[in-house]
């Protein structure tokens, strides 16, 4: 399974963060230390698989991001490679050609995303289309909902003119 | 409406933050924003609430304490709009885990949500349940998500099976009640769905035997037709990745295929076929692909035996070693490590390729391939391949040594065809890598070097030579000071002259240079300056025209600021300019030591009734703490920094130089070291103590060096006889051991030793079909503490796992407990589990032991636990 997903810009920063398995907030900010020293420091050529405490971490840098997910020992890191690579195509087709300020303004909906592609740190869905179209699905309620609230304010605005 | 609260939206906060020079800047601003949110929080603002979570997340993200939003998770969660509970749910999985009690209170909103009409908010309350629900909430809603393996809609029912599989992998004994709907998944054409419950059913295979047997029955022929179907698909868009219909569900089906297959000879070879297909027919171009053959060859290497599957396999690994992507490479290596117990002959092939790979510019590949070669090395191949690796060590990286070089030692060490061969590798390991190597690496060279007794002169001359070079190897130092100062006559007269060498010319004083180097480096640490000491006082004896020089090193040493140093000089200055006489017999060599026991020793099994305050703390169960720093430390309890303070070092530290010490080690009566530490130093460097424990066992070299010491003693006598010797009362005779000594070996007529047959066994412990029985013996010298051997035996049909001995005394008794022989009681009484524990009995004499036990142990994977109190000891323990 996959223990958890991160997203660390070319600086170290962090872009989003998911855990499926338990690590306490202080767990969690020295594994993030240690796996962006181990990650970022290493050379363009190599393998995209590191080992780190008995499990593996998968990364695959895009652009100024890099997308690692941590595995278990017995997992198939070639798979997990695919796995990042459709994560990362069906935020392309979302965004519209993704870049790093998207995922930082729009972080929410980056999660949204890999919540519809992953559950229990297990794949859920191997079409890109299924998955976008869920998530469109759930904007649209939202937009709804937004439409319908701004209209009821404005017609309390107006009655209490 | 709350000032605060309205304040910036979501997008100009986190252009704020990033607009932030440095991170003072950053805390500021977060600070403001965290002070807004909590003051709308206060408010209760019901307008703003989800725009402040999602600004809390960021600043989490940031990694900023977020405690305080948690509620307002649950308050959006609670709220009846889509918007609203789709925000908290993401901030629910964000701030909290399983392990937050907070956690419970969203329980009765998830199972409303999970019954919700809209199938969106079904879909986000399971997708927050399969991520962060703990045991008891999975316990709480599995009747729920049993019920949404079923529903109507496909998107719904992929998310239930994922959850189901959280729910599993938190409480296995749900596992039965998701066996049916989870096979019912297995014929849906939806993919995700597909995917999802080929997923859940390996899980399910994994927690449940039952599952794993009604799937191997019931659904492998189907699997296999879906694989099938898959293979041949035709194009389709919406799964197609790099020309394959979709890799994902492929490869979950191989994975859920080898689970079916594995032992068992029927799935086996229904899957025959489509694994040959897909292993020749799957296109290696591109990553999806070879993807998709890393787990089909994997699923070859785990079902049941199909020679030419396995060969299939093998050379797609082959070629898997070859390309040129490092990927690849890297999986390649990973299987081969598997596959050697399938195939060991075929990985041989490889040979050539893996140790290059051991070679490679990635860290991750290098690791694979070195412990690959660590599997690949045999009797046959170890010097060609051991050579390689220590030809590589001098280049490879500074982060690698440390592994490498670990490996290169277990290597010689478990491999190694002749001394002479050992000694040359581990000196050529301490010279490039000497910092790398572990504290019972170079105690084991040691062993063994005092050990080849005919190689003493070549190693210690190897050695000379090899410090020319190498000095800032720690280690090496350490061996060749330790080797100089045992056989520096050896050195310089060229005793022992092999063929191999060549001749080279040391003088007294050239020996006494490099040890005075090693005393004088900064860099040196205490335990090799605490070696050169010794070494240098050996060498004073061995070299008498080098005495005087020697005596000025040791003197500069009586200011050292170490108290172990300081004190080491100032004696051994006595020593030399006192003690002439007795002197030469001090710095005698040291007798062999016992390969045997410092293995032993080394393997963490103490000898049973050695009984050290120092073992205790070191014998910690489980062997968790300190495992193997101690064993030769205690032979040559150098390492002073970290021998443990109960037992005077001063004074093992000189009877080391007797090598005394060693035999009561080894002996099985044992002496207590604990109890010596007041003796008198000098006593020590008589082993005044030795004889009252000597059994017949007990090696002759100790009675060699006691005969040595005869005359000195002479001029010891007026010492006084420290009282504490005599706190071995079992011994009849208190004051003899001093008399022994002067009067040769005319000593007290070996006592009957076998102290444990003083005391009957008794059967502490009998219920059912357990039976617990404790053999007692009485370390000499020590009439409080016994040892005690606890032997268990299970007289039922049923095997005993997990098997766990506690027991526990009331205040006046002091209990330790070594690590028991084993887990695991067979059953019928065919075989036992031993423990030895060692009570100390502060009120001896008046009250005498009792202890209340329990055992815990698994039958069948079930619980078990008894307990009972033992009072039937024998009297006087």
């Amino acid at each position: 399974m996959i223990h958890f997903v991160l997203l660390i810009s070319r600086q170290g920063k962090v872009r989003l963060t998911k855990w499926y398995s338990p690590y306490t907030q202080k767990e969690r900010t020295k594994v993030l230390r240690e796996l962006s020293g181990v990650i970022l420091t290493r050379g363009p050529k190599l393998c995209n698989f590191v080992e780190w405490r008995g499990y593996k971490v998968v990364y695959k840098r895009y652009a100024s991001l890099y997308f690692c997910m941590c595995i278990d020992q017995e997992d198939n890191e070639l798979e997990v490679l695919e796995i990042i690579h459709h994560y990362v195509e069906i935020l392309d087709r979302y965004f519209g050609s993704v870049c790093e300020l998207d995922l930082i303004f729009n972080f929410h909906k980056a999660y949204y995303i890999l919540d519809e592609l992953l559950i229990a740190g297990e794949l859920q869905e191997s079409s890109k289309k299924s998955v976008a179209r869920l998530i469109s699905a759930q904007d649209s309620l939202v937009e709804m909902a937004k439409e319908q609230r701004s209209s009821i304010s404005n017609i309390i605005a107006q009655a209490t003119k | 409406m709350n000032p605060f609260s309205s304040g910036t939206r979501l997008r100009d906060m986190i252009r704020a933050i990033r607009a932030c020079k440095t991170a003072a800047e950053e805390r500021g601003v977060v600070r403001k924003e965290c002070a807004a949110i909590r003051a709308a929080i206060n408010e209760n603002d019901n307008d703003y609430r989800h725009r402040n979570l999602a600004k809390l997340m960021f600043i989490h993200m940031l990694g900023y304490p977020t405690h305080f939003g948690q509620m307002e998770c649950l308050k959006l969660i609670a709220s009846s709009e889509f918007p609203e509970k789709r925000i908290g749910y993401l901030g629910l999985m964000l701030l909290l885990d399983e392990r937050q009690e907070v956690l419970m209170l969203v329980t009765n909103s998830l199972k409303q949500d999970l019954n919700h009409s809209n199938q969106y908010i079904v879909g986000l309350a399971l997708c927050a349940l399969g991520n962060i629900c703990s045991a008891e909430m999975a316990r709480d809603l599995a009747p729920e998500v049993e019920r949404l393996l079923q529903f109507r809609d496909p998107n719904t029912r992929k998310k239930a099976a994922l959850c189901a599989i959280r729910i599993i992998r938190k409480v296995p004994d749900l596992a039965e009640n998701f066996i049916n709907p989870a096979a019912a998944l297995l014929k849906e054409k939806h993919h995700g769905v597909l995917i999802t419950g080929v997923q859940l059913c390996t899980d399910l295979c994994k927690a449940s035997v039952d599952a794993l047997e009604y799937f191997r029955k019931k659904c492998t022929e189907g699997l296999v037709k879906t694989l099938k179907d898959v293979a041949n698909s035709p194009y389709a868009p919406e799964y197609d990745i790099a020309g394959i219909t979709d890799p994902f569900l492929h490869i979950r089906l191989l994975k859920l295929l080898r689970v079916l297959g594995q032992g068992d000879a029927d799935a086996s070879d229904l899957m025959n076929d489509i694994l040959a297909q897909v292993a020749t027919k799957t296109e290696s171009n591109k990553n999806a692909g070879n993807a998709i053959l890393y787990e089909c060859v994997e699923t070859i290497m785990s079902i049941e035996d199909n020679g030419g599957l396995r060969v299939l396999a093998i050379n797609i690994l082959g070629r898997f070693l070859s390309n040129r992507d490092n990927n690849i490479r890297y999986v390649a290596l990973n299987m081969l490590m598997k596959a050697i117990t399938v195939d060991a002959q075929a990985v041989q092939r490889h040979r050539a390729t893996i140790l290059e790979c051991v070679k490679d510019s990635d860290a991750s590949i290098r690791k694979r391939a070195l412990e690959l070669v660590y599997l690949l090395i045999n009797e046959s191949n170890v010097k060609p391949l051991t050579k390689e690796l220590i030809d590589y060590l001098e280049v490879s990286d500074q982060e690698f040594k440390g592994d490498l070089t670990a490996k290169i030692c277990s290597l010689i060490a478990k491999f190694s065809p002749e001394k002479i061969w050992y000694i040359d590798q581990m000196l050529k390991v301490l010279s490039e890598a000497g910092n790398f190597v572990k504290d019972e690496v170079w105690h084991a060279l040691i062993v063994v070097i005092s050990n080849a007794s005919d190689l003493h002169g070549y190693t210690v001359r190897a050695l000379y030579r090899a410090l020319q070079t190498s000095v800032e190897q720690e280690s090496l130092v350490r061996v060749a000071v330790w080797c100089i100062g045992e056989y520096g006559d050896m050195l310089i007269k060229n005793v022992g002259m092999l063929d191999i060498e060549d001749p080279i010319t040391v003088t007294e004083s050239d020996a006494v240079d490099i040890i005075e180097l090693a005393i004088k480096r900064h860099t040196s640490d205490l335990t090799t300056k605490a070696m050169s000491l010794i070494a240098l006082l050996k060498l004073s004896s061995r070299f008498p025209p080098c005495s005087e020089r020697i005596q000025d090193i040791i003197v500069q040493n009586r200011g050292n600021l170490v108290l172990e140093l300081q004190q080491r000089s100032i004696e051994f200055n006595s020593i030399i300019q006192k003690h002439q006489n007795i002197r030469s017999a001090l710095v005698e060599r040291m007798p062999v030591l016992d390969e045997a026991t410092f293995i032993g020793r080394r393997a963490g099994s103490m000898p049973p009734t050695v009984s050290t305050s120092s073992g205790a703390s070191l014998n910690l169960p489980n062997g968790v703490a300190k495992p193997s720093a101690a064993p030769l430390v205690d032979l040559l309890d150098l390492s002073l920094d970290d021998a443990p303070a109960p037992s005077s070092s001063g004074g093992d530290f000189l009877q080391d130089l007797l090598g005394v010490d060693l035999s009561p080690a080894s002996n099985q009566s044992g002496t207590n070291q604990a109890s010596k530490a007041g003796t008198d130093v000098l006593l020590d460097l008589l082993s005044i103590e030795t004889p009252p424990v000597q059994s017949s066992l007990s090696p002759p070299d100790v009675l060699s060096s006691i005969q040595d010491n005869k005359s000195p003693v002479a001029s010891l006598e007026e010492l006084a006889l420290p009282s504490s010797l005599s706190g071995q009362a079992t011994t009849p005779v208190g004051a003899s051991p001093m008399m022994d000594l002067l009067d040769g070996f005319v000593s007290n007529p070996p006592k009957p030793e076998n102290n444990g047959s003083v005391y009957p066994s008794v059967v502490a412990f009998e219920s059912g079909a357990l039976r617990i029985t404790f053999d007692f013996s009485k370390p000499p010298g020590n009439p409080q503490t016994t040892s005690i051997q606890a032997t268990f035996t299970n007289l039922s049909p049923n095997v005993y796992t997990d098997f766990i001995f506690q027991a526990a005394v009331p205040k006046f008794l002091q209990l330790h407990l070594d690590p028991a022989s084993s887990n695991t009681l067979p059953a019928t009484g065919n075989g036992s589990i031993t423990q030895n524990l060692r009570v100390t009995n502060s009120q001896h004499g008046k009250k005498s032991l009792v202890m209340r036990i329990r055992i815990a142990y698994k039958i069948n994977n079930k619980d078990v636990l008894e307990e009972g109190q033992i009072s039937n000891f024998p009297r006087g323990l």
